[in-house]
């Protein structure tokens, strides 16, 4: 059993929607031409761009104030089955918003979960770590190794 | 009387015209990309992105395109297109102890925990132009280096543990965080509303502002606590979902300025805390503004506001660049109606004037 | 499944031109009070909001106006679709609302408890939008004042019991004072706070 169906509903379709949002466009017109039976849906919203506010907190971890806006696309379709999905991400690629949230609703149906994971979840959250662990290591390169120099004499 | 005039429309567009033209260049020449922008002019990308208080590279890598690099007016175009977009709501608060760390130095503890990690700094470089570039060298793919795994902790935690160092900022339990996009200004102004509104700050007129402080305009006595550079989740609460998604990452760089300070009737001697944040690897407007945010908590700590960068009205009312620029560009647009008015009033004062000398002037002779 | 649904559909089929539709028509209710406007685009609120007031709260509420829902607007899916379509948050603070709605035959609280707005700042004031029975057939009454020739006569049928009389209180705050937009089905008439409004004897 792989961990979405594992974790609770919830957790699960959060992971989903989390992996979706890093998905690159390619990524997702590839998926959903391989997908055999794409299914008929609806848009119940969007897509459509608009903002978010980004907050920070005082000092870093004390009370929130605003830093500034992103740009945000998001998308709510629902599918044949009546699942309804919800795509949201960064930046203005509104078709990538749509694709994300069809994904998302068809997460929720038994048949097309393991597509879901296997297509598109598993391998998202593969390449993000491997880019998280090369930027580390990257990073790491150019940590400072202090050498203690010892002057006079005892 | 007010005359109205028309005109100009053909040397509008030509001008316009022109400006394509001057900003295409000479056509032997490729076209830049978007993407050329984005990944070799990055920090000017950054740049816009943190004064025009919208995180998106794309749009921040046209707009200068669009402005021919000239960095203030691609934060307008910026500016103006998010006002076009609908808000959506608010990001859960970034968690920049969380962040994925890309650099993280200290100039207050050497050997801290994660360590001083320099990343891709021109700190230490000699500042020598370099020919290479000149050409399209090969660049080598960075060193790599395994990790420990250990944490990269905050500084202010570790002086935290002392007691020696002020906490966190915390706004009073029913304060709402502000938004100066929403409210106009009012003074005085509370610090959540003027973090965002150094955060969206010229970076020019904050670091000369924070470099005043530390030549005496304002009492300072400044270390550089952290100053972390990488990405961070952005969370929002989707009201249909009833729980937080990630919407992606962003990269900021935050600031935590360590201040000494003596002691007062309202605080007790203590290290105190300026604060600055910022989208994209913005180093210096980090900096400047934790600086300037520090040194604008007169109130707070019972201080005399004796230097400009104290002065909250000054400092708030002058650091946006496009309010700025709007305001003092304005003045080459046509005047003729007021000046044609100004003028007649010189006219009349100095005919008046001259009136006036006259009469001294016979008087004094007479008494002569 | 399907409660869940409603608070998702229902919505404007074009989001950008059907709030300008409606954004106009209420400027130019609000322009001319007392006069009729009809809401065009094709959208179905939950029950029990009405067309037109569905279409205001379309148009008029974003993550910047905190909404006031009456008690049984409240615990119907109309939280659910103002969530979803405006992302705007509702409040149980009649003082923090910039917009409040009632369905038919709802209680008006007591007017005074909404804001008000400030001497400097009046606009921050909460606007009602209150369903009505119909129209026509209730007691005739006139309305004067700015954006009306001579007089409008209107006989709105259902208005809460003490409006009239709460309306002569909002009166005196000017140039603080709500806003009301009536509205049944797919119809409204604007009473912006410049309006007087003088009952007739039967």
């Amino acid at each position: 059993m792989n961990q979405a169906l594992q974790s609770s509903p919830e957790t699960g379709r959060k992971r989903g929607m989390d992996l979706l949002s890093r998905a690159t466009r390619p990524e997702l017109e590839a998926a959903w031409q391989a997908l055999d039976d794409r299914p008929a849906h609806e848009m119940l919203r969007g897509p459509e761009t608009g903002l978010v506010m980004v907050r920070g907190r005082i000092g870093g971890g004390g009370a929130p104030f605003n830093l500034g806006e992103t740009t945000v696309s998001r998308a709510t379709v629902r599918v044949a089955d009546g699942a309804i999905g919800h795509g949201y991400r960064l930046g203005t690629d509104r078709r990538a918003a749509e694709l994300a949230a069809l994904f998302d609703a068809l997460a929720q149906s038994e048949q097309h979960q393991p597509f879901v994971e296997e297509a598109l979840l598993a391998r998202i959250e593969k390449r993000q770590a491997e880019d998280a662990m090369q930027r580390e290591n990257e990073t790491a390169a150019t940590k400072v190794d202090f050498f203690t120099m010892v002057r006079g004499e005892d | 009387m007010y005359v109205a005039v028309k005109g100009g429309e053909t040397a509008i567009a030509n001008a316009h015209r022109l400006l394509a033209d001057r900003r295409r260049g000479d056509r032997a020449l490729p076209s830049l990309t978007i993407g050329q922008i984005i990944e070799q002019l990055g920090l000017a990308v950054d740049r816009v992105m943190a004064e025009a208080s919208l995180y998106d590279r794309s749009l921040a890598a046209l707009a200068l395109k669009q402005a021919r690099g000239d960095m203030i007016e691609a934060i307008f175009l910026l500016r103006a297109y998010r006002t076009t977009l609908p808000r959506f709501g608010t990001s859960l608060p970034i968690e920049t102890g969380r962040m994925q760390v890309e650099r993280r130095v200290s100039a207050t503890y050497k050997d801290l925990p994660g360590g001083q990690l320099l990343g891709p700094t021109f700190d230490y470089t000699h500042r020598l132009l370099d020919p290479a570039l000149l050409d399209d060298e090969a660049v080598e793919e960075p060193a790599l280096r395994e990790t420990d795994g250990t944490p990269i902790m905050r500084v202010s935690d570790i002086l935290d543990g002392e007691g020696l160092i002020e906490p966190d900022g915390n706004m009073p339990e029913d304060h709402l965080a502000g938004d100066i996009t929403r409210e106009p200004m009012e003074f005085p102004m509370p610090r959540d509303l003027r973090l965002q509104t150094l955060a969206r700050g010229d970076e020019g007129f904050l670091l000369a502002l924070a470099y005043s402080t530390q030549r005496g305009y304002g009492r300072t006595h400044p270390f550089v606590g952290e100053i972390r550079m990488g990405l961070v989740e952005v969370e929002f609460e989707v009201p249909e979902l009833g729980f937080a998604v990630s919407l992606g990452e962003i990269r900021v760089t935050e600031c935590q300025m360590v201040n000494q300070f003596k002691g007062s009737a309202k605080a007790p001697p203590q290290f105190t805390r300026g604060y600055g944040l910022a989208f994209g690897q913005s180093e210096r407007k980090a900096m400047s503004m934790s600086l300037v945010d520090r040194a604008l908590r007169t109130d707070e700590f019972g201080e005399d506001v004796v230097a400009p960068a104290q002065d909250e009205e000054f400092v708030m009312s002058h650091c946006d660049n496009v309010q700025a620029t709007g305001f003092v560009e304005h003045l080459k647009l046509p005047h003729y109606v007021d000046f044609q008015a100004e003028l007649d009033l010189v006219r009349r004062m100095r005919a008046k004037h001259a009136a006036e000398q006259t009469p001294d002037t016979d008087q004094q002779e007479a008494a002569e | 499944m399907e409660n869940r649904n409603e608070g998702f559909t229902g919505g404007f089929p074009d989001a950008v031109y059907n709030s300008q539709t409606v954004f106009r028509t209420l400027m130019d209710c609000m322009a001319r009070p007392g006069s009729l406007g009809l809401v065009t685009p094709e959208l179905m609120p939950p029950s029990p909001l009405g067309i037109a007031a569905g279409a205001l709260m379309l148009t008029l509420c974003d993550h910047d106006t905190p909404v006031w829902l009456s008690p049984k607007l409240a615990q119907s899916n109309v939280a659910a679709w103002l969530a979803f379509h405006c992302g705007a948050p509702l409040t149980r603070e009649k003082s923090e609302a910039r917009f409040a709605f009632l369905e038919a035959g709802a209680h008006l609280p007591a007017t005074g408890l909404f804001a008000l707005g400030t001497q400097e700042y009046p606009d921050r004031s909460t606007t009602l939008v209150i369903e009505i029975e119909a129209m026509e057939g209730g007691r005739p009454l006139n309305l004067t004042g700015p954006g009306i020739r001579d007089v409008t006569p209107i006989t709105p049928r259902g208005l809460p019991a003490d409006f009239l009389h709460q309306w002569t209180d909002n009166r005196a705050l000017f140039p603080r004072g709500l806003d009301v937009v009536l509205t049944t089905g797919r119809q409204m008439i604007a009473l912006p706070r410049t309006c007087k409004i003088t009952a007739l004897e039967v």
